[in-house]
């Protein structure tokens, strides 16, 4: 089974120039694990808004990619956004679950998709047009494949669920403070503070 | 395609057209809304316009998220919903005040003043104590005269000092819905 941990090192790696926003709790403790980045907008909260959030840098910054990073858990919360991206169907955005089958912070509870809640499916039906389940190292290649392509201005919005092992690793804490997370990622598109 | 009747409860409103213009004086980008009678014409102007994006929602809470991610980008956006909205955003704004983003909504009111559907009233009575709750300002517009001064003052807070405001059309303004 993919490890959570090694699958963010790796998207990291092969970011480029992307633009990263994660999800509360897990998702964050990954992305900052795997090398803190003032191009990251890591979310403490807000459960349910990190898909929307990447949509919005996704519109305001077209040249730009933006990758969010979240759970299984946030994404069904805030599920709605794939219909609302599916509207307006960005190329430059690509929401990656790292699907555990967990509500990892609160103590393991299984989430919906242990039940058969199928996102991908969901992500499909709503008119991404890449919408990837990820189970092991060639579909993970696969969806690296398709980040690069759309950096590359090839194809579309791309929804991946990668299932991942219901682990808890250390936290690695990203800075708590969100207008420091704004500013210092404001800065890195040229944007200072008011 | 069926025959639809023309809802009665969609008035032209007179003020769309200098509310949109002064939208475009603020270099706003994006209207994410919620559908609601009241902001028709906005979005209406903005489906039309090349430098304006309206953007539809599933949620209003999408919106908050959203606009926190234009600003992100650096582009402002106002977010348009109905009362009954606010109550599901409440967790999402946590972020504006977290990341002190700044933020405009204009909120059009039900259950607030001769409402005639009493499902509207709770949501509409406690609209304005939410928003402050979580700490937005609000301003209350009830005269026509009033409307444009007010949003183009919530713009410039926002927008020159991160502040976030909320701006609610009374239904004295807006209208009764007529069944």
């Amino acid at each position: 089974m993919l490890q959570r941990r090694e699958v963010v090192s790796r998207i990291n790696q092969k970011r480029g120039d992307a633009l990263m926003v994660t999800g509360l709790g897990s998702s964050s403790y990954d992305l900052h694990a795997a090398g803190d980045d003032d191009r990251n907008f890591y979310l403490w909260g807000a459960m349910g808004g990190a898909a929307m959030t990447g949509l919005g840098v996704a519109m305001a910054q077209p040249d730009k990619h933006i990758i969010v990073l979240t759970g299984d858990g946030e994404m069904l919360m805030g599920i709605g956004a794939l219909a609302t991206i599916g509207v307006q169907q960005p190329k430059n955005l690509s929401i990656i679950v790292l699907d555990n089958g967990h509500y990892g912070e609160t103590g393991m509870q299984a989430s919906h998709t242990q039940f058969g809640v199928d996102l991908p499916g969901i992500a499909s039906a709503s008119g991404l047009p890449v919408a990837m389940s990820v189970t092991n190292e060639a579909e993970l290649d696969k969806l690296i494949e398709a980040i690069t392509a759309q950096q590359s201005g090839k194809g579309g919005a791309i929804f991946a669920s990668i299932k991942v092992a219901a682990a808890s690793p250390e936290r690695s804490l990203p800075v708590v403070d969100g207008v420091e997370i704004k500013n210092r990622f404001r800065r890195t598109l040229g944007l200072q503070p008011l | 395609m069926s025959q639809v009747t023309a809802p009665k409860n969609n008035p032209k409103n007179s003020w769309g057209a200098d509310l949109f213009a002064l939208l475009k004086r603020h270099d706003v980008s994006f209207l994410p809304f919620v559908p609601d009678a009241g902001h028709a014409d906005l979005i209406a102007l903005a489906q039309a316009d090349n430098d304006m994006q309206p953007v539809v929602l599933t949620t209003e809470e999408e919106g908050v998220a959203l606009a926190s991610g234009h600003w992100l980008g650096g582009k402002k956006s106002v977010l348009l919903m109905q009362s009954s909205g606010v109550g599901n955003t409440v967790n999402m704004l946590s972020m504006l005040s977290n990341c002190r983003f700044p933020f405009v909504t204009l909120v059009t009111m039900r259950g607030e003043f001769g409402e005639f559907n009493s499902w509207q009233v709770p949501m509409g009575r406690a609209t304005a104590d939410v928003l402050r709750a979580m700490g937005l300002s609000v301003h209350i517009v009830t005269e026509e005269d009033k409307l444009v001064k007010t949003i183009d003052a919530a713009l410039y807070a926002a927008y020159s000092s991160d502040q976030q405001v909320a701006v609610l059309l009374s239904q004295q303004l807006v209208g009764r819905k007529e069944w």
